[in-house]
């Protein structure tokens, strides 16, 4: 199949460009293993158990190398949990070497006060906690039993330490959208800056999306709070879809994926996106000849998606330009088209469109699941009581397409 | 931050300028990405002729004599420089001692 390739406008707003893609993502995810410690509900890569095919040492460190070729000036390193990895610490050192930020996901796990001061001490790093409650009650069903506890130890450890902005990261839910204020007084406490990010139904996050997701009238607060907090807060530009409710919201009001975001799994396989871990939205192998580069700027996929979208239902929304859809993942993963409305799409087309789905209807799933296949320690308690574990109860925390580095700057 | 740099908030066009020593552009179709390694803030350059002009503010006398040496249009001259303006803002150029 031959698409047509759009041509690219000159000037004009750098959204419309973004549309169009860049030679090298700004914002590239990599998940460094499908190891974790722990087996969160809603982990979007379904993540638990190392596959043996995960990129050696060697194998990374010539990512890293590639990157720096490429100008990708940071990555957003996560797993499952990065730090389990036993070089992980010198991947770290690498990777600043060679002039490739990174930003870290971790629960937390490995943060002794010893790491804590490591990476006080070191420049160009930056590291973010998942936490998913305010309260050790709130998170601990979700992350499981103690994970409240290792997160906070590893805020003491950082803030003792003299670690500067670093980041507390939370998915917002049902259960905690309530606690954004909390979650704030929380991440004061530690000199920590607050990043919310997205539930999205992607890996074990679509088993517990619909009891998981804010309901529409706790959109609405959300969308209000950002409005009334956005500045002192982080999103991953990751709540654009609430756009629509009127005023834009700061960052890039556009799915990302293939354009400026991507995702290379623990086992080099590049994605369009973090929350798109499926065979749909596979574009190739950082293994293959051309590495990342290749794939980045030529793969098919990656062509398709850097194209303006001209069809479906919402393209004829009043609120198009503000949402633009929204998020394509989302999307894909409750069985929606990719051209209608998100499924927490705020004028209630969403809805709809669920409410319409075929009775039948099978929704999409990943090729791969990582979950611990047996109990683990102080797993969350969200799915019932874990005596006899109905489903593997898995792994780790939503990692996203980082800190918006685009917060702030003027897209017009 | 050079602490002996100017109040930032201050642009003047007729001094000498320079890419900021911790900043690092990277082309890209529609112009560049700026990104600086210091404050890891990320901003973008919308034509090629900016690039142009930011890649040879070191080389001229001062940023005004950048625009004219780059061929940049009388008519179009604010607009570059409200967009040195920004990019000294952010730290993305500094005065040349």
């Amino acid at each position: 199949m031959t698409a047509v390739v759009p041509q690219r406008p000159t000037g004009g707003r750098l959204v419309d460009q973004f549309e169009y893609g860049l030679d090298a993502p700004i914002c590239l995810t990599w998940e460094l293993t499908y190891a974790c410690n722990l087996a969160c509900v809603h982990c979007l890569s379904s993540s638990g158990r190392r596959d043996p095919r995960e990129l050696s040492t060697a194998e990374a460190e010539g990512v890293i190398d590639e990157l720096q070729r490429m100008q990708v000036f940071y990555v957003n390193v996560g797993g499952g949990e990065p730090t389990v990895r036993p070089d992980f610490w010198h991947l770290l050192d690498y990777a600043i070497g060679h002039d490739v930020g990174v930003k870290f996901s971790t629960n937390g796990v490995k943060l002794d006060r010893e790491r804590a001061a490591q990476l006080a001490a070191t420049d160009y790093v930056d590291v973010q906690i998942s936490l998913d409650g305010a309260t050790a009650e709130v998170n601990d069903r979700v992350r499981g039993t103690g994970s409240f506890a290792t997160a906070v130890t590893a805020l003491e450890n950082l803030a003792e330490a003299g670690m500067k902005d670093f980041k507390v990261s939370v998915v917002v839910t049902r259960e905690n959208v309530s606690q954004l204020d909390e979650f704030r007084a929380l991440t004061d406490r530690y000199g920590a800056q607050l990043r919310i990010t997205r539930l999205r139904p992607s890996g074990r996050g679509a088993d517990v999306w619909d009891q998981l997701h804010p309901t529409q009238a706790q959109q609405r607060e959300l969308y209000a709070w950002l409005l009334a907090n956005g500045d002192r807060v982080l999103t991953g530009d990751s709540f654009f879809h609430l756009s629509a409710y009127g005023e834009a919201l700061p960052g890039l009001n556009l799915c990302g994926a293939g354009r400026v975001v991507c995702l290379i799994d623990p086992v080099g396989d590049v994605y369009a996106c973090p929350f798109a871990i499926h065979e749909q939205f596979l574009a190739g192998n950082v293994r293959g000849e051309g590495g990342f580069q290749r794939v980045w700027q030529q793969s098919d996929l990656f062509q398709e998606l850097r194209s303006p979208q001209t069809g479906g239902a919402c393209t004829k929304c009043a609120h198009f330009d503000a949402c633009r859809g929204g998020c394509m993942a989302a999307k894909f993963f409750t069985g929606l088209p990719l051209d209608g409305p998100d499924p927490e799409c705020v004028q209630g087309h969403g809805e709809s469109a669920l409410a319409a789905r075929d009775l039948d209807l099978v929704t999409p799933r990943s090729h791969l699941d990582h979950s611990h296949t047996g109990p683990v320690r102080g797993q969350p308690t969200l799915l019932g009581m874990p005596a006899i574990p109905t489903r593997p109860t898995p792994a780790p925390p939503a990692r996203i397409c980082d800190e918006s580095p685009l917060a702030g700057v003027p897209l017009g | 931050m050079d602490p002996t740099a100017p109040a930032a908030d201050v642009f003047d066009p007729a001094l000498p300028w320079r890419r900021a020593r911790s900043v690092a552009l990277r082309p890209e179709p529609f112009g560049a990405l700026v990104y600086h390694f210091g404050n890891r803030k990320l901003s973008f350059l919308k034509s090629k002729t900016l690039v142009t002009v930011v890649e040879t503010l070191a080389d001229h006398p001062s940023a005004d004599a950048t625009l004219v040496a780059c061929g940049v249009p009388e008519a179009q001259r604010p607009a570059y420089v409200k967009a040195l303006a920004d990019l000294a803002r952010s730290q993305m150029i500094e005065v040349r001692a």
